[in-house]
């Protein structure tokens, strides 16, 4: 910016620093995450595994002590695509954010979508999780690179409405 | 990076970080401006008062305000409070006061950092000059602080 030209905007950053305490429930998901598993929890047998767990069912406030492994293959049951760059998502634009309903998950779980045009994604799409080589494995969800289309036939919509 | 605390519970720092670029308008385009020219301007409202730092509207009765005037350079404090422990991305590293400054011809005053040296030196009513800084960047910091006149 030469001195000759006026002011015209300025920078105002606004940076909150947490330390941020998982606890027990997410903890125990992201060790999973480090060996290659997506753990969520559930109450008992019967009632929705919740992925990433909290620690209790939302609904009931029970608590949701039983780990279940969800597997990491799912449904796109919503999308955005990202045209604005942010620092701690470092893709090429733009992308495709997702929530994608883990076969095994009583929730959808959120994520990004890579390895597809963006004309091809849609409500119903059947994908998969890519991960991080084992060196780079972590108890962190960027162990989970991204994920890309399956090539399986899509779920029909009422199957996945209420995610939806 | 999440690290282990001895109950086996995940412990990790979380960073929420907005970079806004905001722009100025007719006003604060002007103001900082000037304010890289280590000049001070306020704005003067149709009863005469003149604002500082420079509102577009008039808060009192919300005519629209354009007659930009120089004010300052010195001034005196309003009011302070003491920052014994500054955080990483105040304007000082070291203690000083946050203050209002009311500069020499406005009716209001500007909020910034006092350097003064120590708690104990500082009064209401006391004189203040601008410290500008020695590579403006376009940004309130092109104003570093104000030190004590006297």
């Amino acid at each position: 910016m030469g001195d000759a030209d006026p002011v015209k905007a300025i920078v105002t950053p606004v940076r909150l620093e947490y330390q941020c305490s998982a606890g027990r429930a997410a903890t125990r998901f992201l060790r999973g995450l480090a060996q290659r598993k997506i753990l969520g929890a559930r109450s008992r047998p019967g009632e929705p595994v919740y992925v990433p767990p909290r620690g209790a069912d939302p609904r009931t406030a029970e608590l949701t002590e039983e780990m279940v492994e969800v597997s990491d293959r799912g449904t796109v049951v919503t999308y955005s695509i990202v045209r604005v760059p942010s620092e701690n998502i470092k893709l090429e634009l733009p992308y495709v954010c997702i929530n994608v309903l883990l076969d095994g998950a009583g929730i959808p779980f959120f994520h990004v979508l890579q390895n597809c045009p963006l004309e091809e994604v849609r409500i119903g799409m059947r994908v998969r999780a890519v991960w991080v080589p084992d060196a780079e494995l972590a108890p962190a969800v960027t162990s989970i690179r991204y994920f890309e289309p399956l090539g399986e036939p899509d779920v029909p919509f009422e199957e996945i409405e209420e995610h939806t | 990076m999440a690290r282990d605390l001895g109950e086996g519970v995940l412990r990790g720092l979380h960073v929420l970080e907005y970079p806004y670029k905001r722009s100025l308008g007719p006003v604060l385009g002007p103001f900082f401006t000037a304010l890289r020219e280590q000049r001070i301007l306020g704005i003067r409202t149709r009863t005469g008062r003149v604002l500082v730092p420079p509102a577009e509207y008039d808060p009192e009765t919300g005519e629209a305000l354009d007659e930009l005037v120089p004010v300052g350079p010195g001034g005196q404090i309003v009011s302070w409070c003491w920052v014994a422990r500054p955080r990483q991305k105040q304007p000082l590293p070291h203690p000083f006061a946050f203050a209002l400054i009311r500069l020499d011809g406005a009716d209001s005053a500007l909020l910034h950092a006092v350097d003064a040296g120590e708690e104990s030196r500082l009064r209401t009513g006391a004189r203040v000059r601008p410290r500008w800084a020695e590579e403006p960047q376009g940004g309130i910091r092109d104003l570093a602080c104000f030190e004590l006149a006297e």
